[in-house]
């Protein structure tokens, strides 16, 4: 796994939008949750070490650890003292291969939206609205899945 | 663990002008602790005192859980990074580890020497043929290397290029990552503390104007958007910093952590913490510090 040129562990590494008004901690938890989702981090991985966010972003350590507690608390992760962090959970059981034919459909729906005159802003006001009722229709159906389930919710 | 700093009435006077006056103050250890005010606002009398640099005319000031700053055991415990990395210039880098060693009865050498080949600083270089950016690393290095509890920096970025500020910050953010030391720096660089402090101050006039944790205290202010003519009521409920308001619109940010405070027709925005150090800065009355009693029960917590 050492084979990262800079000696990271982690097949990951993260990067700060100061601009985004999202606090640093939780874009950390955000980007470990995308990188589960699209594959780069899978079972039994490790996360970026503190030491090495730190010297890398130049962030305070305590918000690090904010972001790896927040983390375990979804159950995605979990500590070893002394070693690190690891990837614990799954976000999503998709595979890549079903995610890549998904976002194909979901280009061609943006195409059509954007013929029809849509712009960016409304395609996504309306993946947002069509969201939130997905979420309203399906609310009883989240209490099925138990242990790593969990998950769903964070979505 | 307890107290990195506690002032109780500390004044400072030179001349006849107080350039700190009446300062209480409890920061508790382990923070990395960001100490922000405008020019001649008191910051680097604090610090000097704290270090024992000075002396007070008034008050007293202790470190590390009750020693006396300026104390023997204080100062094995403390580091200090004066404003502009003050280094001797004619000195190479090998002979100001040198010196280090010899002025500290705590001293890794090693470790000194590790940081700086990591840095790619050679030890034969002269102090003065450095650049600003390797002149701030050589002195947070000689900081580090009398592995202090408390390390206090003074406008440690001031002289800084965006880069070096960054390396500078990244190097700091790791030595306490790597170990129990509580961290202390005046900057005037508001923008980058949101991302390194995780406990602020604000001195202003002499005085100490804001204390507490960012989660708090970020958690603790909100800004309310609505119709100007109901400012005056909403001002009634809240504690408000700053208060802008033009004819139809007014945006005030108050101090309350009721995430229900918008009264109808008025919209709550969170505030980030350079909105927040701005507007007490510009808001000079406004005020916003822990009770004593709040500082002795952080004191027994901790």
């Amino acid at each position: 796994m050492d084979i990262d040129k800079d000696g990271s562990p982690s097949p990951i590494e993260f990067r700060l939008d100061p601009g985004s008004g999202v606090p640093t901690y939780l874009q950390l938890v955000q980007q470990v949750e995308q990188a589960l989702r699209l594959g780069y981090l899978r079972q039994g991985d490790q996360l970026p070490r503190v030491k090495d966010i730190v010297a890398g972003l130049a962030i305070n350590p305590n918000t690090v650890l904010k972001a790896y507690r927040e983390l375990e608390h979804r159950g995605l992760v979990v500590g070893r003292r002394g070693v690190g962090t690891f990837v614990e959970g799954t976000l999503g059981k998709v595979g890549l291969r079903e995610q890549a034919a998904l976002q194909k459909s979901m280009l061609a729906w943006m195409r059509t939206a954007s013929k029809a005159g849509l712009d960016e802003d409304g395609m996504a006001a309306l993946f947002t609205a069509a969201l939130h009722d997905l979420r309203q229709s399906r609310d009883v159906l989240v209490d099925e899945e138990d242990g790593g389930g969990r998950a769903g919710v964070v979505a | 663990m307890g107290i990195a700093i506690e002032t109780s009435g500390l004044g400072k006077r030179y001349g006849r002008t107080w350039a700190l006056r009446d300062c209480s103050l409890a920061i508790p250890a382990g923070h990395v602790v960001g100490l922000v005010g405008p020019n001649g606002a008191g910051k680097t009398t604090l610090l000097s005192l704290a270090v024992g640099l000075a002396t007070p005319t008034a008050g007293e000031v202790r470190v590390l859980g009750g020693l006396p700053a300026g104390s023997p055991a204080a100062l094995d415990g403390v580091a200090f990074m004066a404003q502009d990395a003050a280094l001797y210039r004619n000195l190479s880098v090998a002979d100001m580890l040198r010196v280090g060693r010899n002025l500290n009865r705590r001293w890794d050498t090693a470790r000194a020497q590790g940081r700086l080949a990591e840095l790619g600083i050679r030890l034969d270089k002269k102090v003065g043929a450095l650049s600003g950016g390797q002149r701030s690393q050589v002195a947070l290095t000689l900081a580090l290397a009398k592995r202090p509890k408390l390390l206090i920096l003074d406008e440690p970025l001031a002289a800084l290029d965006p880069v070096a500020r960054h390396d500078f910050m990244a190097a700091l953010m790791a030595a306490v990552a790597e170990e129990d030391v509580s961290v202390v720096f005046s900057s005037h660089v508001v923008a980058e503390l949101e991302r390194v402090c995780d406990y602020l101050v604000v001195v202003q006039g002499g005085q100490v104007q804001v204390a507490g944790e960012v989660e708090d205290l970020t958690a603790g202010h909100h800004v309310l958007t609505g119709p100007a003519e109901q400012v005056d009521a909403i001002a009634q409920r809240f504690p408000v910093v700053r208060d802008r308001r033009a004819s139809a619109q007014a945006h005030l940010l108050i101090r309350t952590g009721d995430l229900s405070a918008a009264p109808p027709g008025w919209q709550r925005h969170p505030v980030g913490l350079e909105e927040l150090v701005l507007a007490y800065m510009r808001e000079p009355s406004a005020s916003m510090l822990p009770g004593p009693a709040r500082a002795r029960s952080e004191q027994v917590a901790c």
